[in-house]
Formats: structure tokens, C-alpha cells, sequence
């Protein structure tokens, strides 16, 4: 009786030990799938033009040409569009900021009628697709004096949007009444409770969203393609879409150093604000 | 009864920002799209209602039906194959395995590409002539495709360029399935469940609400694809990766008729809030929701 049981305990520690071995077989191909087309842009970007094409293809490229970003730098106006691109970053940061932390605390912290109705036509817009609204978004900017500059791309970000005020809410809502009661009684407005206590209890959730509005305006293409029509407003993005579009299909190693030079400070960021960034991702999955 | 007023009117101030930007932003632009859909309008001149003209020459439109068609069609490849692809790999990464704080990150990388990066750094690896991709299916002795300018194998490349960006999602289930019982597994293994059937029967089941969420995220995403076959196609090869979007695009800003366009938006709206509905009716029964 215990031998059996013994050599059930054995047959089930190497059943154990297989599929570990196949979890981990599987993954280590994905994750070489996975992994494969950044190494091969890194790759690209840094060989001499013949050898982008040259068969058996190198990974490790035979001369490592660093000039070929100083190359890409140049051939479009890089750091030009780096700045009109960080403005849009900035400004829409900001703006998102100060308008879904004051419509969030609205939604959370003060008790009015027919709050939760509201709340729902917020999460409602959720839906509305922008190529539903591009068109004539561009009609309204043009009557505006905004087609051409860059404020169609961060000014309605003051005007708070719904996935930021969701998140926003969520959090304040786990803020302790007690202590905006008591700040209450004490006289304190409802503006000095939001900057003085809801706020810096806050932080955590704040950089989360301040990082994902910084990376869907750093990211966003189908906007700046739609309202930048002068080409000296140009982001990123769209320079990069532009050149390609110019020059494409010849000089990769260029193209793949100009996009490598638009991930890494993404990448970047996310190496250093790693744990915010999969909070807020595991966090839109909450709504579900 | 002064304090609720006083409260009403604090709430509103408040939540004025997203008030004000909501009107100006987004209930305008749908009311402009609806009432320039019932006119011509090409921006330059003032419009011109035609009534239903607008929609009545869509459903003759060949390129507007071929659109949608296109559309369908990588909705249908690419929405099974994300959700297979990012709940297979969180199921795995979900696991207590070596190396998993690498693995994860490994996966979660490329969904941090922006679109336009991503979508030239694969139309490099898809080139048929100097391409990676089809040196490597050389290697196995497979002869590939032109994938890009194949009517064929277009569809199916820009699925694929998008499944490499489902970190994301993997992100999504992953914390959904940290909240699955232990004991729920436990006691499956003892009843002598094996792999397959306790995904079946406890994980899928227990993360459905999450599912379902992606599912419809998912689909409102793949309806409005733009940034990668723009890039990576242009809508060609015989206007094969031509979606819904681009045309819309075409004819706000290249043709300019903007009453066509609306037409178009309208449509889509009215395709997307209906798709959601269905979805959520033809899901319902097999959502759990856990009481809280």
C-alpha cells in the first residue's frame, strides 16, 4: 500500500517536471517570436545599406554603423518634429490632468443628484469612435483657427476624457471619507480637500494616467495625419510615415534607426515606471 | 433642500470640464456628421441637403461594399486569433515558472511599439524580395508569398503585424486570473482533471466578464483599423486591405465630400453600438460575474 503510494508520488513529480519543461519550452519560442522583429529593427539600423539586403542575412551587422541615426536625424527634420511632438505630449498631459482629477472628484466626492446617471453617459462616450467624429471635428477646428497648428491635438484634452475619469474615480473612491469629512468641518473648500488630501493620496494613480496620456499622444497617428497639414508642425509619427512614404522600400537601415529612435523612449519609460504601467493596463480591465 | 441644490451646483462645476468637452468635442461633431450626411458638402462651399441621397449611393458604392467586405474579413481572422494567441500566453505566464518577471516583460514589450514604427518595421520584415520573414520559411524549404502585394496574403499579414502588439490584452488577463480560486484547480486536479479541461471548465468560465471585454474592445478596434495598412499598404494590392476607415478618410479629406463621409460615420456608429448589443446578448448566458 505505501509502495504504491510512493510510486504514484514519483509518477506525479515527473508529470510535474514534463510540463514544466513544455510550459517552458512553448514560452521560450514565443518569446523568441516575440522578441525577434525589435532585434532585427536594431539590427537593421545599424548596417551599411548593401548589407540590409545581403543574403544569408546578418544578425549581428559586420560593421556597426552609428552614423546611420545621425543619418536619420538629418534626412527628416528629427528633432524638429521631436519638439512639436513632446509640446503635444506635454500640454495634453497637463490638460488631462487638471480636467480628469476635477471631474473625477466631482463623480467620487461630492454627493448631487442624478450623479450616477451622468456617470454612465460618461462611460457611454466610451464608444464613439473618432473616425465617427474626425470628419467634422475638422470642420469645427478649421472655423477655429486650429487647422495647421498643433492645439486640435492637446486642447481637447482638457475637456477630460471618460477612461481617465473612470480610473480616477475608482481610486478616489478608496480614499477614507473620514478624512474629507474632517477637512470639511474644518471649513476647508472643496477644491483645497482635492488638492490637499485627495491628491497627494493620489500619486500612484496619477502617474498612471499622466504615463498613458504621454504615450497615446506620443503614439497617435490618425490625429496629426487629419490636422497637421503644415509640414513644419509635423510629429513624429507622422515625418516618419512621411519620409517612408517618400523614400520607402530602399533605405531601411535609415527608416529602422528612425524607429528605433521613436520606441526607445517608450521603452525607457517603461523600464522605469514598470509596476505603474501594469496596475493601470490590469485596471482598464476592471470595466469588464 | 438648500444643501442638495448647493451640492448639485458644486457637482456640475466640477464636472464641467468634461461637460464642456463633451458638447464641443463630441455631441456636436455626431450632430454635424448626421446632418452633413443628409447634404453635399465639400467644406469650401456651404451644404447642400440632398436627403438620403448620400446613403441610398453608398449601397451602389462597389468600393464602399468591397470595403466592408475587407473589413469583415480581418475582424473575422484577427479577433479569434488575438483573443487565442494573448489567453494562451497569459495562461502560461500565469503559471509559477522560472524566469517569469522576464517572460512577461518580453511579451509586453512590443505591444508599446507605436503604430507607425511597428507597422514599417514589419512591412520591412514582410518584403517579399529582402524580407527576414521569407528567409526563414526558406530555411524549411518554404517558398513565401509576396505577403504585401498579394490580394491573398495581405489581410492575413497586417492580422498577424497586430498579434504582435497583444501584450497588452495578456496584461488584461493576467490580472483576471490572479483572481481564480486556487482551490477551484485544486480541486479539479484531485477529481483528475487534466490541463485542457480546467481551462475549459474553470479558467475560461471564471475570467469571462474579461473576455468579454476584450472581445468587444477587440471588435471596435479591428472596425476602426487605420495607422498599419495605410502604412504598411495603402489599401492596395487591388484595394484587398482597403477597411471601412481608410475609405471613410479618403472621402472627408481627399475627395472632400464630407456629406459621403458622414453617411459613412453615421453607418459605422450605428454598425458598432449594434455589433456591441448582439455581442453582448449572443454572451450574456455565459458570462459569470462573481457576487462582490
Amino acid at each position: 500500500m505505501r509502495k504504491n503510494n510512493l510510486v504514484k508520488h514519483k509518477s506525479h513529480k515527473k508529470q510535474r517536471l514534463l510540463s514544466s519543461v513544455a510550459v517552458h519550452t512553448v514560452l521560450i519560442i514565443g518569446a523568441i517570436a516575440f522578441l525577434f522583429p525589435l532585434v532585427w529593427m536594431l539590427s537593421t539600423s545599424l548596417k551599411p545599406l548593401p548589407e540590409t539586403t545581403k543574403i544569408p542575412p546578418t544578425i549581428i551587422p559586420s560593421k556597426f554603423m552609428w552614423s546611420n541615426y545621425a543619418h536619420a536625424t538629418t534626412a527628416i527634420p528629427f528633432w524638429k518634429y521631436a519638439k512639436n511632438t513632446l509640446i503635444v505630449c506635454v500640454l495634453s498631459v497637463i490638460g488631462t490632468l487638471i480636467s480628469s482629477t476635477l471631474v473625477a472628484y466631482g463623480f467620487s466626492r461630492i454627493q448631487w443628484k442624478g450623479r450616477n446617471a451622468v456617470f454612465y453617459c460618461v462611460l457611454a462616450t466610451m464608444m464613439i469612435p473618432f473616425p465617427v467624429i474626425m470628419a467634422p471635428l475638422f470642420v469645427v477646428f478649421g472655423k477655429l483657427g486650429w487647422i495647421g497648428t498643433l492645439k486640435p491635438l492637446w486642447i481637447p484634452s482638457f475637456g477630460a476624457a471618460a477612461f481617465n475619469i473612470f480610473l480616477l474615480r475608482q481610486f478616489f473612491r478608496t480614499i477614507p471619507t473620514e478624512l474629507t469629512e474632517a477637512a470639511r468641518i474644518d471649513g476647508c473648500s472643496e477644491l483645497g480637500i482635492l488638492l490637499r488630501i485627495v491628491l497627494p493620496l493620489s500619486k500612484p494613480v496619477l502617474l498612471v494616467v499622466a504615463l498613458f496620456q504621454f504615450i497615446a499622444s506620443w503614439n497617435d497617428f490618425l490625429g496629426p495625419l487629419v490636422y497637421l497639414t503644415r509640414e513644419n508642425t509635423y510629429t513624429l509619427a507622422l515625418g516618419l510615415q512621411f519620409f517612408q512614404s517618400q523614400h520607402g522600400g530602399t533605405f531601411w537601415n535609415y527608416l529602422m534607426a528612425a524607429s528605433s529612435l521613436i520606441v526607445l523612449p517608450i521603452i525607457v519609460i517603461y523600464f522605469f515606471a514598470q509596476k505603474a504601467f501594469i496596475e493601470g493596463i490590469s485596471l482598464t480591465g476592471l470595466k469588464g | 433642500m438648500k444643501k442638495s441644490t448647493g451640492n448639485l451646483l458644486k457637482g456640475l462645476i466640477f464636472i464641467s470640464p468634461w461637460i464642456i468637452g463633451f458638447l464641443i468635442f463630441q455631441v456636436y461633431p455626431i450632430y454635424k456628421s448626421v446632418y452633413y450626411s443628409f447634404c453635399e458638402y465639400d467644406v469650401l462651399n456651404p451644404p447642400i441637403f440632398i436627403g438620403m441621397d448620400n446613403y441610398k449611393n453608398l449601397f451602389h458604392d462597389d468600393i464602399f461594399l468591397k470595403s466592408i467586405v475587407s473589413t469583415a474579413i480581418y475582424t473575422v481572422m484577427a479577433i479569434p486569433l488575438s483573443m487565442i494567441v494573448s489567453l494562451f500566453f497569459a495562461i502560461l505566464l500565469n503559471q509559477k515558472i522560472f524566469g517569469r518577471g522576464v517572460f512577461r516583460t518580453i511579451y509586453f514589450l512590443p505591444s508599446l511599439v507605436p503604430m507607425v514604427a511597428l507597422a514599417i518595421l514589419w512591412k520591412w520584415m514582410f518584403n517579399g524580395e529582402n524580407g527576414i520573414l521569407n528567409y526563414i520559411l526558406g530555411l524549411f524549404g518554404i517558398s513565401g508569398p509576396n505577403w504585401l502585394g498579394s490580394t491573398m496574403w495581405a489581410t492575413p499579414s497586417i492580422v498577424l503585424t497586430g498579434i504582435w502588439g497583444v501584450g497588452g490584452s495578456i496584461v488584461i488577463y493576467l490580472a483576471a486570473l490572479q483572481d481564480v480560486p486556487r482551490s477551484l484547480y485544486e480541486a479539479a486536479e484531485i477529481d483528475g482533471a487534466g490541463w485542457f479541461l480546467r481551462v475549459r471548465h474553470i479558467t475560461i468560465p471564471m475570467i469571462s466578464p474579461v473576455i468579454y471585454f476584450n472581445l468587444i474592445l477587440g471588435i471596435i478596434g479591428c472596425l476602426q483599423v487605420f495607422a498599419v495598412p495605410y502604412i504598411m499598404t495603402a489599401g492596395g494590392p487591388a484595394r484587398s486591405t482597403y477597411y471601412y476607415t481608410m475609405y471613410l478618410f479618403d472621402n472627408a479629406f481627399s475627395f472632400l465630400k464630407m456629406g459621403y463621409a458622414g453617411a459613412m460615420a453615421v453607418l459605422l456608429f450605428i454598425i458598432i453600438v449594434a455589433i456591441t448589443i448582439i455581442t453582448t446578448k449572443l454572451t450574456a448566458s455565459r458570462i459569470y460575474y462573481a457576487e462582490k
